[in-house]
């Protein structure tokens, strides 16, 4: 496969998956200000710091009122994360390679760039409860992925798209965490509270993992949730389970074996693999979560550099397109 | 459905007589025409624009991120063309090609043709589009002119007329394909009952053609485009899809030792066959245009050693020139002793002098183009300018002739077409498809291209123009 297509469908596979994750923090975030009680003001803020733009947002915006946090994630522009700017980023990135994507594959994401756009047009962030757009961009990518499993052949370009897509699911599941860590508990004597314990619930939500989290853990508690999103090795959207099917990604582009590495990227993504393997909760818990969970992201990306250096730019001419991560 | 006020005086209606009978190959369509209501017309068109908008059938450019995206507007009439006026159509169409071919062969070889003085050599040697580099070349096969484009109008009389050649890179034969499959939705039972000849094997025959170019048993073949900026950049992604080859760029290429690779994440790989949609001057910026950032450096070498086939091959352009168009019924005559079965709009050459004294004095009456400007630019429509026009384009004229032609303005056919005011008909033009493979084939349909707006004779999309399914009747 080039590089160059191979470079595009993993971005597609990125950006698409960043847009899925955007609509599911928004919707918990939306639910979890619900639960608030009323005397408490809504917070926003956590929500722009655990995606990492809070910079960008302070040099655009005052204040974090919902409706302009929920732009800024949703339709800004300027915002090269938000949901708008990786839709039209994946459609982008479809096209240039859309003879490489089947042909329903490519028809939704192009339906999916209207569908934002029309939310940009009809202003939805304005609405008393845009959940329904939220949950309506979810669908359409999670019916692109059910068109790609069955009609996309098991070949190069799946799993580099596999592979970006889990990437990207790693490290938004770890934010979907962080958002927890940002949001203030009325004092520090709530931990623990019924409130406490509606926040996991949301979060757990969001991620589609409730009921899934009931059944293997019982009781939500802080640790067993921690434990359940980070090294869980059956929830697909575990962080170690999708390190886990990236390494396999990695074996299956380059016809290896599953055993030790043949490149730089091969190697990374193993050692992360394992170090989150051979983890317990409380190995997390006592470096901090947000630390823990800090260091982990710099890790994808570092990973993410070198899948780009050994697949996508081998070549001295090659000029590298650039595009952003998280 | 009514077509009262349909207006079809002073030019040719290929579904009305000028007595305002039905002309026997549209019967079957006027029937259903006829019977189908305004409303359920208007449906037809908003499925079929939603269609093209799903496809992502655009093909206007980008700027930076601000994308700009125009949908070329698919008129849900269908233009029809009967078997009888297929046949001869096909027949001078090839004749066409052959003799074109030969010519190229000719020019960059013997140039037997200039020195029998048949064609004026300077006019030949002279042409920015004469590429140096190819003389003494012969590309694999002989083949130079591998897909052509030809856009032909009818006149007051229906009589076809060739309009330009477009040896190049034609584009516009996804809007055909893509477009076909759109009307056959709106038309499910009319197809079958009208026998229209089917196009959606043109990828196959393309792949087929492409494939032979090469002597190896499983040549590696791919589409060459300049990117996704290219306002064409849909058709090519779109002809690499249904030919299953890889699309690739400027960058994906390397050239070593005079062999072509591409950059792919197993490594090098070595690729036979180009369809190249990128133009001559930016193929090589070692042999061609040395500011090239599309082109592949040395890739000009690797075809002159035979490692890489070009379709169509470089060095095509000087053939469709609009000077030379002039000269291609005596092309046809000296290399197949024939007499060209489809005729040239009479073109009045300006670097000869009588003919451009003859079009100073006459240039309210002619339409004047430049000899290698292409999409109804640099273009001069006498009966429709001002004064100040004409005056301008004279001044163009003194100042160089050898860049300009001049025809009589022709009344270019009407189709009806589906517009605000009911069924009204509209100008319009026709391009087939001609592959030049193991034989030279003729596509059995056509981009029609259409002036959308009342009386107007430009069809080009960039100016306005919208087009139309062609059907091709078995019978």
């Amino acid at each position: 496969m080039l590089s160059r297509v191979a470079s595009h469908i993993y971005w597609l596979g990125r950006y698409l998956e960043r847009a899925e994750n955007y609509a599911r923090f928004i919707d918990v975030n939306f639910n979890l200000m619900q639960d608030l009680p009323a005397d408490l003001k809504e917070q926003w803020e956590p929500l722009v710091m655990a995606t990492g733009d809070l910079e960008l947002y302070q040099r655009k915006y005052d204040g974090f009122e919902r409706h302009q946090v929920m732009f800024f994630l949703t339709f800004d522009a300027d915002n090269p994360n938000s949901m708008l700017s990786a839709v039209t980023n994946a459609r982008e990135n479809a096209r240039i390679i859309r003879e490489n994507l089947s042909k329903e594959t490519w028809e939704k994401a192009n339906e999916l760039y209207y569908m934002l756009q029309l939310g940009l047009e009809k202003k939805v962030w304005k609405k008393e409860d845009p959940r329904e757009f939220y949950e309506q961009v979810k669908n359409q990518i999670l019916l692109l992925y059910g068109l790609a499993d069955a009609t996309v052949a098991r070949t190069e370009g799946w799993y580099f798209r596999q592979l970006g897509q889990l990437l990207e699911r790693a490290d938004k599941t770890s934010r979907v965490l962080d958002v927890k860590y940002h949001i203030l508990l009325p004092s520090v004597f709530e931990v623990g509270t019924p409130m406490d314990f509606l926040h996991w619930m949301a979060l757990l939500k969001s991620v589609t993992g409730f009921n899934t989290y009931r059944r293997l853990y019982g009781n939500i508690d802080p640790s067993g949730v921690v434990e359940f999103l980070m090294l869980n090795k059956y929830f697909p959207r575990s962080i170690f389970y999708c390190i886990k099917e990236a390494e396999r990604c990695l074996h299956c582009i380059s016809g290896s074996n599953s055993e030790g590495f043949n490149n730089s990227a091969e190697k990374a993504m193993g050692e992360l693999r394992s170090r989150l393997e051979y983890s317990e909760v409380d190995d997390i818990i006592s470096v901090g979560l947000h630390e823990y969970l800090d260091k982990l992201q710099l890790k994808i990306n570092h990973i993410s550099d070198l899948i780009d250096i050994n697949y996508f730019r081998i070549k001295d001419n090659y000029v590298s397109q650039s595009q952003s991560q998280a | 459905m009514k077509t009262e006020g349909y207006s079809s005086e002073g030019h040719f209606d290929e579904m009305f007589t000028s007595d305002g009978e039905i002309r026997g190959h549209y019967e079957e369509y006027f029937n259903y025409l006829s019977k189908a209501s305004n409303k359920k017309m208007r449906q037809l068109q908003h499925s079929a624009n939603k269609a093209q908008k799903a496809m992502g059938m655009t093909f206007n450019v980008y700027h930076d991120n601000q994308g700009l995206e125009k949908i070329l507007h698919l008129d849900i009439v269908p233009r029809i063309i009967s078997n009888t006026e297929w046949k001869k159509l096909e027949a001078g169409l090839k004749q066409r090609i052959h003799a074109l071919n030969l010519f190229l062969q000719d020019i960059y070889n013997e140039q037997k043709i200039l020195k029998d003085g048949v064609v004026p050599a300077e006019l030949i040697l002279g042409s920015k589009d004469f590429l140096k580099p190819c003389i003494g070349l012969t590309p694999p096969k002989g083949i130079w002119c591998h897909i052509t484009g030809t856009d032909l109008i009818r006149d007051k009389n229906g009589e076809y007329y060739i309009l330009e050649d477009n040896l190049r890179c034609p584009s516009g034969v996804s809007y055909m394909l893509e477009s076909r499959e759109i009307i056959k939705r709106a038309y499910p039972q009319l197809f079958n009952d009208e026998g229209v000849m089917p196009v959606s094997d043109y990828p196959a025959k393309l792949l087929k053609m492409l494939q032979y170019l090469s002597d190896k048993s499983k040549p590696v073949v791919g589409v060459l485009t300049p990117g996704i900026y290219n306002s064409a950049y849909f058709e090519h992604s779109y002809l690499a899809l249904q030919m299953g080859v890889e699309l690739v760029n400027g960058v994906d290429l390397i050239v070593k030792d005079k062999i072509v690779y591409m950059q792919t994440t197993k490594g090098l790989e070595q690729i036979d066959v180009l369809y190249r949609r990128i133009d001559d001057s930016f193929l090589d910026p070692l042999t061609f245009n040395p500011e090239s950032m599309l082109g592949i450096p040395g890739v000009f070498e690797a075809y002159k050693a035979g490692n890489i086939a070009f379709a169509n091959a470089p060095g095509t352009g000087v053939a469709d020139d609009k000077a030379v168009y002039a000269y291609v019924p005596r092309i046809i005559k000296y290399y197949l002793d024939e007499e060209p079965i489809l005729n040239n709009v009479p073109t009045y050459l300006c670097r000869e002098e009588k003919d451009r004294k003859y079009v100073l004095e006459h240039i309210d009456q002619l339409v004047v183009k430049e000899t290698n400007a292409a999409g109804g630019y640099g273009m001069l429509i006498g009966p429709k300018s001002d004064k100040e026009e004409h005056e301008k384009f004279r001044q163009l004229i003194k100042d160089n002739p050898n860049n300009y032609i001049a025809q009589p303005t022709l009344s270019l056919s009407t189709v009806p077409c589906l517009t605000e005011n009911g069924i009204d008909g509209r100008h319009v033009d026709l391009r087939p498809y001609i592959l030049y493979g193991d034989e030279i084939e003729v596509i059995p349909g056509a981009l029609t291209r259409v002036a959308l707006k009342k009386g107007s004779l430009v069809v080009n999309s960039s100016q306005g123009g919208g087009s139309k399914d062609t059907w091709v009747l078995y019978n």
